[in-house]
């Protein structure tokens, strides 16, 4: 039945193809760089007349699609182990960045003005703190008159690469959160008060009704939401708000040419100026394609969103990946692609 | 006259031409029609079969202790299903409790007390709220219930009913305005037409002569009520509940919109929780192949179970109750 169909396909693909030389190429995977990629994939279009069809089902969704030969490239927020990789023979490269903030509804509480050390927020997360006017939440505010109000933390009720990239945050800065809980794309939320919403907006929706909720999202959802988020305390100790500036800081101080599979969260790290819970979005490709020409549609795809795309990317509030890390891509993951 | 016409003209070949199609036709009929019935089992047995057997892996694991463990740690792999089924039964409960004594007091003044010009618009209202979808009573519930409910139920609720010693722990903690309790409310909404608009229906067939001899030796309208159409309708009041009941078990969208999706097992109604189905909405989507995946699988078999009881109990009761009827007459 499936050869059947692949047969089908690939006869539908050679009557389609002379037509017009335009490929179509599919994706699947993660949520969160959705907008970006059919902003892309619309330009690419416009440029070369290939369509790229991407479906948003989530990231392990897109581990699952690429592993089963449904699509041209997977797409995931939580990168995929190098061995697993090796074991599957895909290659991974990160694609995009962005980062996830903390909200939080606090009457009287500015965007940015309340500030967090990691121990506070994991405290936090865990359920060790409970109400906003804790002195350690004062502590890190000298001055500032907090609420007496129980806090409810807001979490994803769906498995997601948000919550892996922030679970892999509190992870590194708290050994306590690291032994009860752990990290992952779903975690078991400890907080006595903890709700969960079903993807961002119903983390947004819950944080916006419920006073004295702190959840979090991504950044591009934040802001175009309006959510009041906070200013954390990264590695250096300083306090920073999460913006394109921080988020690429954080990247600029991760060498990806060292990382097998380029695999990693950029969660905790150093620089003065660096927001410490940035991500990146990761594109899984089989180097020995079945599909030959659309992998090798899918490079020329990414390779002009690298190239042709950072304006874009800025406009929708992500951060793209720094030209050092796109050579290095182009040098040793395209390459190791079999397209002929 | 039949036997003088049969005895004078045999059957032409033409008459036996058309018996015989009409007897192939009514075979195929029947071939078809049982086809068609017959695919509703088969249908049926393949997702028993399908569900027992992509639950395996998760029974094998962890025995039947499943369906009585409170763990849900995706992380460690240790799954249990007794927060969700629990969250489900609660909800399902609270919405039967709410609901039912409002769709009977609905039926009853729209089949007895209405007057005429008001009851085709109620009625139809009453259907209409029928029609509403899930998802619209989900965001119903978190955007304009929660808050209010948080704001002004939740806080009356704990300076009575939570008062009392003993049930008082029922209405403690946090006011959030969602969790187990609003969404139990949100589902006896949403049952509400279904159950009433049955009731009234079956009050409505109740033959207006045993109604009009209960007034005249002079019943008021409750006894004629509880007397006469209650007896009278039992067993489709029943049939109207567990209509009401299937569907509060089952629904998914609006329950995870307000039950907070937390697997976390509180004794207070106000604390978040998760259903069955719920749980399933979340989590499918992204769970992972093995024993997570497993145990998603173990849950929906735990659902089909319980409303396959919810099923087999209403029969039950309404055959006992025939039994029960046949034998006082």
């Amino acid at each position: 039945m499936k050869s059947f169909l692949k047969k089908a396909l690939v006869i539908g693909a050679i009557s389609l193809a002379p037509a017009a030389f335009a490929v179509d190429m599919t994706g699947a995977g993660a949520t969160f760089p959705y907008p970006i990629y059919a902003k892309w994939a619309e330009a690419y279009k416009a440029k070369t007349g290939s369509n790229m069809n991407y479906q948003s089902i989530g990231s392990s969704g897109g581990i699952k699609q690429i592993k089963a030969k449904t699509v041209d490239f997977g797409a995931s927020d939580n990168p995929v182990k190098f061995e697993d990789l090796e074991k599957d023979g895909l290659v991974q490269f990160p694609a995009i960045i962005g980062g996830v903030v903390p909200v939080i509804n606090v009457e009287g509480v500015k965007p940015y003005e309340l500030k967090l050390s990691p121990d506070t927020l994991s405290d936090i997360f865990q359920g060790a703190i409970t109400n906003w006017n804790d002195k350690r939440i004062v502590l890190n505010n000298p001055g500032m008159k907090m609420p007496d109000l129980a806090i409810t933390v807001v979490h994803r009720a769906d498995g997601s690469g948000t919550t892996a990239i922030f679970t892999n945050y509190l992870a590194k800065v708290s050994q306590n959160w690291k032994d009860a809980v752990g990290e992952g794309a779903a975690v078991k939320w400890p907080a006595a008060s903890s709700v969960g919403g079903k993807g961002n907006e119903g983390v947004a929706a819950n944080v916006s009704r419920v006073k004295g909720a702190i959840g979090y999202v991504e950044y591009a959802y934040a802001k175009k939401n309006k959510m009041t988020s906070v200013s954390l305390k990264n590695k250096d100790g300083q306090f920073v708000q999460p913006d394109d500036i921080t988020f690429a800081a954080a990247a600029a101080g991760t060498d990806w040419s060292k990382i097998p599979g380029m695999g990693t969260f950029i969660t905790n790290a150093s620089g003065a100026k660096s927001w410490p819970i940035t991500g990146a979005s990761f594109i899984l490709l089989y180097k020995n394609p079945e599909n030959k020409a659309n992998a090798a549609e899918v490079i020329k795809f990414f390779d002009f969103a690298f190239k042709d795309g950072k304006k874009m990317a800025e406009e929708l509030d992500y951060v793209p990946m720094p030209d050092v890390t796109t050579d290095f891509i182009r040098k040793n993951v395209f390459s190791k692609v079999v397209t002929k | 006259m039949i036997e003088s016409t049969q005895s004078h003209s045999a059957p032409t070949p033409q008459a036996l031409r058309i018996a015989k199609l009409q007897r192939i036709q009514d075979f195929l009929f029947h071939a078809i029609t049982q086809f068609f019935a017959l695919s509703v089992l088969i249908a049926l047995l393949g997702i028993m079969i399908s569900l027992v057997s992509n639950a395996w892996p998760a029974l094998s694991t962890f025995g039947p202790g499943f369906f009585f463990t409170q763990e849900w740690d995706i992380v460690n792999g240790e799954f249990g299903g007794l927060i969700a089924i629990y969250g489900t039964l609660v909800t399902s409960l609270i919405a039967l409790l709410i609901a039912v004594p409002l769709s009977f007091g609905i039926a009853v003044f729209l089949t007895e007390l209405c007057p005429g010009p008001l009851r085709r618009p109620l009625g139809t209202a009453v259907e209409l709220l029928a029609a509403v979808p899930s998802i619209i009573y989900g965001m119903f519930g978190l955007f304009i219930f929660a808050p209010l409910f948080a704001e002004y139920i939740q806080p009356a609720l704990a300076a009575t009913l939570g008062q009392i010693p003993g049930l008082g722990i029922l209405f403690s903690g946090a006011f959030n305005g969602i969790g187990v309790l609003c969404a139990g409310l949100i589902l006896a909404m949403m049952i509400l037409p279904f159950i009433a608009s049955v009731m009234r229906d079956v009050f409505e067939i109740v033959p207006p002569v045993l109604k009009e001899s209960a007034y005249g030796i002079g019943c008021t309208t409750w006894e004629v009520v509880k007397n006469v159409v209650l007896p009278y309708t039992k067993a489709g009041v029943i049939g109207g509940v567990m209509l009401g009941l299937g569907r509060a078990l089952g629904e998914t969208m609006a329950v995870t919109f307000v039950i907070g999706n937390a697997h976390r097992l509180s004794p207070s109604l106000f604390a978040p929780g998760t259903s069955i189905a719920s749980t399933l909405a979340n989590e499918f989507g992204e769970a992972e192949a093995g024993n997570h995946l497993s145990s998603l699988f173990a849950l929906g078999l735990a659902l089909f179970i319980i409303t396959f009881i919810v099923l087999a109990c209403a029969k039950w009761m309404l055959n006992n109750m025939e039994k029960k009827q046949g034998l006082k007459t």
